[in-house]
């Protein structure tokens, strides 16, 4: 029933019997009368209570009569079961049998109504209100309260994103304990008394301590918006509406809204969301729930972003470059299906594929086999951002097929290490796990340039490591001499990020500390298809089901399962190779998916194999820097258009269905299936459920994995003067593609500031709180500066948020910049 | 209603099927009557059930607030709304609240005219006229829009968006506090709320 009672049915535990309205009922020690009540099919009216936060007792609807409390002797007065825990032989008896219950719940009722104003017709809540609902089934049918009403200004705003009507709100805070509890963004509270409390916002230290807002200079900064990454939660949660979504508000009712399950494709977590749409468009998306995945919460970028796939830059039909304009024009889709396929005929032997990093797993196997069985290729990679040949064989010897670490591990694990991963940032939903897990007593420690803000959440140690260093500050956790102990051992967990793939030695290093000290490694990418495109086998060097490209067994087992002659055995080339080798005119023709040009490695490199290849086909949603300079351009459908699956960090499957029916949306499936029977190589399917079906027969590889990499640290660099380390990541709110059109949203995002030690801001004669510039060959970006616990030598600045650091500057974590004073000039 | 009991009284079985024909002699001796409808119309009953209407506050200011209450109501499923927000200047204030409709329509294609959907309205922004002449030669024509069912101009009254012209302050607004244009040129301040 509750993520708790179903934990404790995993082991034994001892059960308590006692009796609900004359029904006996044996519960798990320590479960509360009002989830005892569900048990029995009694509801008992709540609106404080929520099984994922601690109980208050706050609101005193749950009124129970307790006629004997175990001992023999009851309660003289009705109890809040939502805080009464049972015991052996305790009477309860509910509204259901008590008279006595009953009119307490009805005159609690009566009083939380009293103030409440008449807004039904007006409020977003209308229709799904918990008020509403048990107004009417435990309430009193007419009110007795003919005086004026206590009002407020509305709506106060206590974020861009979150609108607060004080009038209705009931005071249960449940928002509040959301936020203090499981966000641990505390920056609302119940402020004031009596008939005047209310939920209000404060001066927030602990923002400017992070540097996150303005006042980070130490101004006092004054009233501070509800800041947090999972603000949406608290309007889903609120039992009344007294929190509402600036971008919702007053657009729909519930009775006029079609809701699908589905699952966020915003990150590699996979929360399950509600989609909720009116005449085929989406109006508001909701979290799910799923105790072995996000429980009930998700991310705001999980719950706002959902308008990208709807901008102006859509597009909608196919387009094919006019050979005598020169101008991309549209076609009919079988004819621009032969235009690919005989652009690729052309090219025959020299295409490059990269298929990109957010394709549902269908999609991606569909890149996969495309590749070998249509192009005969093993030129794929769908890592669009840096990479390496280390991290390619990490995944191919460690990754691919393999599911050690669930979420659920991190509330039991004793260490979880985080090495080159900003959870807060790219795993929202892992973050919140974590940061529960780090309540009930997990160790958290991570390896990174600086103390975040997520990491302060969540109670974590800091083992401090240069960017492009983490690899020797793992080989001296818990080495021989006994350093650095963080307590790992068999039950602990190290989680790596994408972004040591920029940190040499670094995946040996984890290999090498998971041998060590027994701890299970997990690999967590920032986007929502990074795993399932290793599993499909996206990658130069590795073929579905980790089934190795260098092994003729796998390779054999390969073509049979698709009723090929061969599957082409020379490994291929990694993204910048595939980019280089076009640039320089080895390879004549592109297959690219969902790619945006500024996140590869070399931005400047990628235009230029663009420009170079003979020929490029683009399968993307939006209008982007690659259909621009592509030959033919195929639209696919963004995930709200099609069903498909997402793979977890965890290798956990997680299948979606289509929320809406566009005719002619069509899947990459569909799209690639067309071009290879155009070719005369059919890839054996043309649905993603065929797709799947093909996977499901393939099966993993039970044959030899790959080596794990074991390189050894690099030495460490001294930066020339005046020259700093960049270490960076892109945080959850900020410039990416999938948030468009959301600006309410947008504007929540944390304030851009460059993070350096005081001691590095003084050499370069920056004042704490002044711009600060970081350039490089190419350009430059300017923030404020904030003085964080970084070792000098080494500035941080956000990856994408105002500025595209690797766009604009070509800079990524572990670069050297220079660092000045001042603006950009 | 029907009688089951098979033998039944002389009054029944005699006089009673006489006195009903009755009803017919006496007609057949009166002078018929035709209403010359499409030439001649006669007012209805002051509460017929007739084309809708929506009203306006005294100063042209939209009474829907977009609730979609009428629409849930309507046993036919004929109504469609849509909210939306009062924009932040009066530039774009339709209605004196926060909320507005930006869309409503009522298919009489497949309203029964039952009038559910009046009880529903928490405004009185959804009253009925007395209009019956709701027959077209197309579909499309009886979607009735917005523009198509909100009141006319009463003499005082400015088509919106435009800012509250009775007063600033909302209780002042809904008790009419402050009317002198419309009291004094008009009278009546409660023209809008037709029917
Ligand atoms: S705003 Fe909503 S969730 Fe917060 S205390 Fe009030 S009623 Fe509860
Ligand atoms: S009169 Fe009846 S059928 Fe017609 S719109 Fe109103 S509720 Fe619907
Ligand atoms: S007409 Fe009345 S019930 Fe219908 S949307 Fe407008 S205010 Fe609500
Ligand atoms: S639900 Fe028990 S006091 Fe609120």
């Amino acid at each position: 029933m509750t993520v708790e009672a179903s934990r404790e049915t995993q082991t034994p535990v001892d059960l308590v019997t006692l009796s609900i309205d004359d029904v006996e009922v044996s519960v798990p020690k320590g479960t509360l009368v009002i989830r005892a009540a569900e048990l029995v099919g009694t509801e008992i009216p709540r609106f404080c209570d929520h099984p994922l936060l601690e109980p208050v007792g706050a609101c005193r609807q749950c009124l129970v009569e307790v006629p004997d409390a175990g001992n023999g002797r009851g309660f003289p007065k009705p109890q809040a079961s939502c805080t009464l825990e049972v015991a052996p032989g305790m009477v309860v008896r509910t509204q259901v049998t008590s008279p006595v219950a009953e009119k307490a719940q009805h005159g609690t009722m009566e009083l939380l109504l009293v103030n409440h104003p008449l807004d039904c017709p007006v409020c977003d809540k209308g229709g799904e209100c918990p008020l509403q609902n048990q107004a009417m089934s435990h309430g009193r049918g007419e009110s007795r309260f003919a005086e004026t009403k206590r009002t407020f200004p509305k709506p106060l705003a206590v974020s861009e994103q979150v609108l607060l009507d004080r009038e209705r709100c009931v005071l249960c805070a449940r928002c509040t304990r959301f936020s203090e509890q499981v966000a641990g963004d505390p920056f609302i509270a119940l402020v004031e008394r009596g008939a005047r409390q209310q939920v209000g916002i404060g001066p927030s230290t602990d923002e400017q301590a992070f540097g996150d807002r303005p006042g980070a200079d130490g101004s006092s900064g004054g009233a501070q918006p509800f800041h947090s990454y999972f603000s949406g939660n608290t309007i889903q949660i609120c039992p009344v509406g007294a929190l509402t979504s600036a971008d919702y508000r007053f657009r729909s009712r519930p009775f006029d809204l079609v809701s699908t399950p589905s699952v966020a494709e915003h990150d590699a977590c996979g929360a399950a969301i509600r989609v909720d749409h009116r005449r085929g468009t989406v109006m508001r998306r909701l979290a799910g729930d799923d105790p072995e995945v996000n429980e009930e919460w998700v991310t705001d970028k999980d719950r706002f972003a959902f308008t990208w796939s709807r901008q102006d830059d859509r597009l909608r039909t196919p387009l094919v470059r006019d050979p005598d304009t020169g101008e991309l024009v549209p076609a009919s889709w079988p004819g621009a299906l032969a235009a690919a396929a005989a652009g690729l005929r052309e090219a025959a032997g020299k295409v490059g594929v990269l298929p990109g990093g957010r394709l549902t797993a269908e999609d991606a196997y569909a890149y996969s086999v495309f590749a070998r069985v249509a192009l005969r290729t093993n030129d794929i990679d769908f890592r669009t951002r840096p990479h390496s040949a280390e991290e390619a064989a990490f995944l191919a010897a460690r990754v691919a097929t393999v599911q050690d670490v669930a979420t659920r591990d991190l509330e039991t694990a004793s260490t979880v290490l985080l090495v080159g991963l900003e959870p807060e940032d790219e795993a929202g939903t892992l973050f919140l796990r974590l940061r529960k897990g780090s309540r009930h007593g997990v160790r958290v420690a991570a390896v990174a340039s600086h103390t975040t803000r997520g990491l302060a959440k969540v109670g974590g140690e800091l083992l401090t490591a240069r960017p492009g260093e983490e690899a020797s500050a793992l080989d001296a956790i818990q080495d021989s001499d006994g350093s650095a102990d963080v307590g790992l051992d068999a039950r602990s967990v190290v989680l790596l990020g994408e972004r040591l793939a920029s940190s040499p030695g670094a995946f040996s290093a984890a290999v090498r500390l998971a041998e060590r000290t027994g701890a299970r490694l997990a690999w967590v990418p920032r986007r929502a298809g990074d795993r399932g495109a290793v599993e499909t086998g996206c990658l130069p060097t590795l073929l579905p089901g980790a089934r190795p490209v260098g092994d003729a067994e796998a390779r054999a087992d390969l073509a049979a399962a698709w009723g090929v002659r061969s599957v082409p055995a020379k490994a291929g080339r990694d993204t910048t190779s595939i980019l280089r080798a076009a640039a320089r005119g080895q390879l004549r023709a592109l297959v690219v998916g969902g790619v945006e040009v500024d996140d590869l490695p070399d931005p400047a490199l990628a235009r230029e194999a663009l420009a170079a290849a003979d020929f490029v086909v683009s399968l993307e949603v939006r209008e982007s820097d690659v259909t621009r300079a592509a030959d033919v351009v195929l639209p696919v459908a963004p995930p709200v258009e099609k069903s498909g699956t997402f793979v977890t960090w965890e290798g956990r499957l997680r299948p979606f269905g289509r929320v809406l029916d566009v005719p002619g949306s069509l899947t990459d499936v569909r799209v690639l299936a067309g071009i290879a029977e155009e070719l005369g190589a059919p890839l054996g399917f043309r649905t993603t459920a065929g797709a799947m079906r093909s996977m499901a027969d393939l099966g993993p590889w039970d044959g030899e994995r790959v080596a794990a990499p074991d390189l050894a640290a690099p030495e460490a660099k001294e930066p020339r003067g005046g020259e700093v380390v960049l270490a960076t990541w892109r945080q959850l709110v900020d410039d990416g593609r999938l948030q468009d059109g959301q600006d309410r949203y947008r504007a929540t995002a944390r304030r851009a500031v460059l993070k350096a030690s005081a001691a590095t801001l003084a050499a370069a004669g920056v004042e704490p709180g002044d711009v600060a510039t970081i350039s490089t060959d190419l350009g430059s970006a300017s923030f404020p500066t904030a003085v964080a616990d970084l070792p000098d030598g080494v500035v941080w600045a956000p990856g994408n948020n105002g500025v595209h650091l690797r766009g604009a500057l070509g800079a990524d974590h572990g670069s050297t910049v220079r660092l000045t004073a001042g603006g950009a000039s | 209603m029907s009688d089951t009991n098979g033998g039944g009284s002389l009054k029944e079985t005699l006089w009673d099927p006489i006195a009903g024909f009755g009803v017919t002699f006496r007609t057949m001796f009166r002078k018929p009557v035709t209403e010359q409808y499409p030439f001649e119309k006669r007012p209805t009953a002051p509460r017929f059930h007739g084309r809708h209407q929506l009203n306006r506050w005294p100063d042209g200011l939209e009474k829907c607030v977009g609730c979609e209450l009428c629409a849930w109501a309507c046993p036919a499923d004929a109504i469609y709304v849509e909210g939306a927000s009062n924009g932040p200047s009066d530039e774009d204030r339709f209605s004196p609240g926060e909320r507005y409709g930006r869309v409503y329509q009522i298919n009489y294609l497949r309203c029964i005219l039952c009038g559910l959907c009046i009880e529903a309205c928490p405004t009185r922004a959804l009253t009925m006229t007395n209009e019956y002449e709701l027959a077209d030669d197309n579909r499309a024509d009886l979607i009735y829009e917005k523009s198509d069912l909100l009141a006319p101009l009463l003499p005082g009254m400015v088509e919106p968006p435009h800012a509250m012209l009775i007063s600033d302050d909302h209780h002042d607004y809904y008790a009419g506090k402050t009317l002198p244009v419309v009291e004094v040129t008009h009278g009546s301040a409660s023209t809008g709320d037709g029917a």
